[in-house]
């Protein structure tokens, strides 16, 4: 593989850059594989590098539905962070974080991570207290974590709404210094192109359509492309998890919803962190083109439609501009959404199932984009050793039946409440 | 935005109901031996099935009653809506 430097970028040049290596194959499907990852997005194309390069198992093809990065990976609002309470969710985000610092150099692909800092705004004493008990249990786990008052955070984010008589003023935050955004497709690409380069076959425009299961054990896939066998198959697709899921006899404690993103118009720079509204469910950050990139709700109903609806992004925004009224002058760009696994407890799901050489990683909800690596390093892990790593062992599927649930929010099983 | 035909108030925006979830599922019976996996299959899992679903809304900002309604889940369309102790045939 030819490697991303200076040296050929420059002596790309004198050919018109019309003689780069192809950044990945497209390899027709072989007839037997000893791992078949499902889906094609970051989560399944972080498995398959890091099966390649922690296990070195390399007979192994990603098999996707439509193409690398066109779902979820590509439909984020490139938030990465680990400021998370539980001791589970905590060290497996610290984790992921010391693999994006690193992912640039270990891809040698610009992911243009962005460690700017993430700030949780606080609207009432209570909020406050609240998050001085998660900053406690962060830093307990070795990730920063400052709690600010309301003057600090004027000095970070003047821009935002600090007069008297609001409905929500602005009490402090707890910000995470260490967290921040990158170049999503960036990561999806990085991760396909060293996939690619030490073997793994990536077969995209290739639909599921059954499975081979005999006596308890996986035994291969059918696909649109004709029927692989494979030891191990590892189930990596997000929202559409259910639908596979169906096929298999298996019901999981997954819904599928819809949640929205947009841009605005790009402007000058304004905003270098991320900042999300503690009175609702809104975010936002500023892409290095200059837009603000917002989030926040679900659609709130179950949804397969890939597209939101206006209800809920009109409420999402008016949420934004109560944190930041400059915003009710900018035009937006664009909108789209992504359908999200989202788990009963809104922890997500990386484990073995009671098939045997079937392995499952699923329920993301809200906060897929940033556990890529993580995510991707012990799903390998799970399935090259044939069992859970401890990093990944409190998102066992087995939780829902014990009751040791990670409800990080404690918002019970109504998935569609934020 | 969704339209949802309340069966006792008739045609409504979305913005004046608010989701219930699965309408399918139902609460193991009282009084009987039930098993982990039931409770786990009422409490957690769910089929979230792409296409018809039959679920449960309420109208909030209308009569507050609960409702039934099958909506298919990629396209939105809503195809039937029943009272909440009508049976879904």
């Amino acid at each position: 593989m030819q490697k991303y430097s200076i040296f050929n970028l420059v002596k790309n040049a004198f050919s018109n850059h019309e003689n780069w290596d192809l950044a990945w194959k497209d390899p027709t499907p072989k007839k037997e594989y000893d791992v078949v990852i499902i889906g094609g997005g970051g989560h399944g194309l972080a498995t398959a590098y890091y099966l390649a390069k922690e296990h070195n198992i390399t007979n192994v093809a990603i098999i996707e539905k439509g193409w690398i990065g066109g779902g979820n990976v590509g439909r984020n609002t490139t938030i990465i962070r680990s400021n998370y309470m539980y001791d589970d969710n905590a060290l497996f985000s610290e984790f992921g974080m010391n693999l994006w610092r690193k992912m640039s150099q270990d891809l040698n692909y610009n992911v243009m991570f962005s460690p700017r800092g993430i700030i949780n705004l606080a609207h009432s004493d209570a909020q406050m207290n609240i998050y001085a008990r998660r900053g406690n249990s962060m830093r307990l786990n070795g990730i920063d974590a400052i709690l600010l008052n309301r003057e600090q955070v004027k000095e970070i984010i003047p821009m935002a709404d600090f007069s008297e008589n609001v409905r929500f003023p602005i009490f402090g935050g707890l910000m995470q210094p260490s967290a921040g955004t990158a170049r999503h497709d960036a990561v999806a690409w990085g991760y396909a192109r060293q996939a690619d380069s030490m073997g793994v076959d990536i077969i995209q425009n290739c639909e599921v359509t059954g499975f081979d299961v005999s006596s308890g054990k996986i035994k291969g896939v059918r696909t649109s492309r004709g029927d692989i066998s494979a030891k191990k198959i590892g189930l990596c697709v997000a929202g559409s998890t259910n639908i596979l899921a169906e096929k298999l006899n298996m019901t999981l404690p997954i819904e599928t919803h819809l949640l929205q993103a947009c841009v605005s118009e790009p402007v000058k720079p304004v905003l270098d962190r991320v900042v999300t509204f503690g009175a609702g469910h809104f975010y936002i950050s500023q892409s290095d083109k200059g837009e603000m990139v917002m989030g926040g709700d679900l659609d709130g109903y179950n949804s397969y439609a890939q597209r939101g609806n206006l209800p809920t992004l009109q409420h999402v925004l008016t949420e934004g501009i109560a944190m930041m009224p400059f915003l009710s002058k900018l035009k937006m760009l664009r909108t789209w959404g992504g359908i999200m696994d989202m788990s009963m407890d809104g922890s997500p799901i990386i484990d073995k199932t009671h098939i045997e050489g079937l392995y499952l990683n699923c329920g993301w909800c809200y906060g897929g984009f940033k556990a890529t690596p993580a995510s991707g390093w012990t799903f390998a892990h799970t399935i090259a050793q044939d069992r859970v790593h401890e990093l990944n062992s409190g998102y066992s599927l087995s939780r829902f039946n014990t009751g040791h649930l990670l409800d990080e929010k404690g918002l019970g099983t109504k998935t569609w409440i934020s | 935005m969704l339209h949802i035909k309340c069966p006792h108030c008739g045609m409504r925006s979305q913005n004046e109901f608010s989701y219930g979830g699965d309408a399918t599922i139902k609460r193991p019976e009282l009084n009987k031996d039930i098993s982990d996996q039931e409770w786990n299959n009422f409490v957690y899992n769910r089929k979230s099935l792409r296409g018809k679903h039959w679920e449960l809304w309420q109208h909030l900002s209308g009569c507050r009653q609960w409702i039934k309604v099958e909506r298919d889940t990629a396209t939105h369309e809503i195809f039937n809506t029943l009272k909440a102790n009508e049976d879904i045939s």
